[in-house]
């Protein structure tokens, strides 16, 4: 990667977090391919993190399917969730939630704490993350006892 | 290098940019033509038999009750549709595997309905039907009905390509608070299961449809708002030209593959 890229790269990253203050979410630092620290300084709790998961409204369970026997609608547009906390730790889960296009531009897991540079959305929706930074953390918590 | 060279780099550099850029929103392929399949193809015995047999088929209620309307005498002129078009049969065939079609006097164009409403208002002096009201779903179904098996055939009109072209971006965009394209659906994840229902190909085979979930018929625009409202992004109102645009780009999408109407979906 050349400097000036590498320098446009690294001032897009700046603006993100600086216009995340503006639209009132909690702003993060992506360090690596990890948000190392809780967006809201406390642990979460993995119960709250499961009955998210399963909850359709929101959507984790339309393109994944995991270790949720009660379930009966599972998506398979992308892995199983089993064993996600032995492969991530909780701060690259974390980037992974809040905004996994910062990895892979071209991917379809939504950006779960993000309300910017979103194209179109609807009025119910416009100007608030599908997850608040309580409910990312909760989720951090329950995918990081997915150890096989 | 010589100094003619120097000045276009900026441009050159501009077009490696926006090829990069391009590259990215465009990194999906279109479905090869012979990978194509209706949805049909995804259904359950017991839909597809709903669909074949006709007196099982709910959406051929529909169709009975606009073949009514085709011979029913309306508006100020006092005519009906078999005045000036005759036999369905014969001149309909065909007509809603070419639309939506240019309307040089709009200088836009339009679909089946809005076809039909333009008929109502300009030839028999009547009120347009409303949108996805029982009577428009049951006239534009007795008319495509009449296309049954046709190959869809979009109008080789040049006027008709911006707007297809606008269609296809909109269906490649990013949109609603799920930041997700028609196309990462559509195109690179059919077949697949969104907590149990198939992704299909969206092709529009079979529209109006008679969805099980609705019950009811409903139209190829209220099938892409509930796509939108899925990804959670702005509907725009019926009959917009946005929905239109998106249309051509579909039908263009499924050129060659027959229609079905009225098709059931689950
Ligand atoms: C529209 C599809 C979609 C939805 C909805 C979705 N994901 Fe994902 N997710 C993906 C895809 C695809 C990947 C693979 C990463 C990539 O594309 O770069 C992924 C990756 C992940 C990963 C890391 C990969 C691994 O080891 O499993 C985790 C964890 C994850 N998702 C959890 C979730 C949770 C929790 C939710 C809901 C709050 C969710 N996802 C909603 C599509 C989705
Ligand atoms: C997250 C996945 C997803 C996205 C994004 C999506 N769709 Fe769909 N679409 C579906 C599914 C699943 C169905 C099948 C019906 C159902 O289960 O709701 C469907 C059905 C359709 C159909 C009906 C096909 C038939 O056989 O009748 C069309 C047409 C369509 N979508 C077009 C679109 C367009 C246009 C967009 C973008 C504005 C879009 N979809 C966005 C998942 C998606």
């Amino acid at each position: 990667m050349n400097g000036r890229l590498a320098l446009a790269l690294a001032l897009a990253a700046f603006n993100a977090a600086s216009s995340q203050a503006q639209s009132g979410l909690v702003p993060y630092q992506v360090v690596g391919d990890a948000i190392p620290r809780s967006l809201t300084g406390a642990p979460g709790d993995p119960a709250r993190g499961r009955a998210i998961v399963t909850r359709r409204e929101y959507t984790c369970l339309l393109c994944h399917s995991g270790p949720f026997p009660e379930e009966r609608f599972q998506g398979n547009l992308a892995t199983d969730m089993r064993g996600a906390g032995a492969r991530w730790t909780p701060g690259e889960l974390r980037l992974r939630l809040v905004d996994a296009t910062r990895l892979n531009p071209a991917t379809i897991m939504p950006p779960f704490y993000r309300a910017d540079g979103l194209n179109r959305v609807g009025p119910a929706w416009r100007g608030k993350p599908i997850l608040t930074a309580e409910q990312i953390e909760d989720v951090v918590a329950f995918l990081s006892t997915l150890r096989d | 290098m010589n100094p003619r060279a120097l000045r276009l780099r900026p441009a050159l550099i501009l077009a490696i940019a926006s090829a990069a850029a391009f590259a990215v929103a465009l990194a999906r392929a279109e479905i090869p033509l012979e990978q194509r399949r209706s949805s049909y193809a995804d259904m359950s015995r017991d839909n597809k038999a709903m669909q074949d047999d006709d007196t099982s088929n709910p959406g051929m209620l529909s169709v009975l009750d606009g073949e009514a309307l085709w011979s029913e005498k309306a508006g100020a002129a006092n005519r009906a549709c078999a005045d000036c078009h005759g036999d369905a049969k014969s001149g309909m065939k065909g007509v809603a595997a070419r639309h939506p079609a240019f309307d040089a006097r709009l200088g836009r164009p339009v679909n089946l309905d809005q076809r039909i409403n333009i008929c109502r208002s300009e030839r028999q002096q009547a009120a347009p039907f409303a949108l996805e009201s029982k009577d428009m779903l049951a006239m534009s179904a007795f008319v495509a009905h009449q296309s049954r098996g046709e190959p869809i055939a979009p109008p080789d009109d040049p006027r008709l390509a911006p707007h297809r072209e606008a269609g296809r971006a909109q269906y490649n965009a990013r949109q609603g608070q799920l930041n997700l394209s028609c196309g990462q659906c559509h195109d690179d994840n059919w077949g697949k299961s969104l907590a149990g229902n198939t992704v299909p190909q969206a092709h529009p085979t079979g529209y109006p449809i008679y969805r099980l979930e609705w019950q009811s018929l409903g139209s190829l625009q209220r099938r892409l708002r509930n796509c939108m409202i899925g990804m959670r992004a702005e509907t725009y109102p019926y009959g917009a030209l946005e929905y239109v645009n998106m249309e051509l780009y579909l039908m263009w999408r499924a050129r060659g593959m027959k229609l079905e109407t009225p098709g059931v979906r689950p």
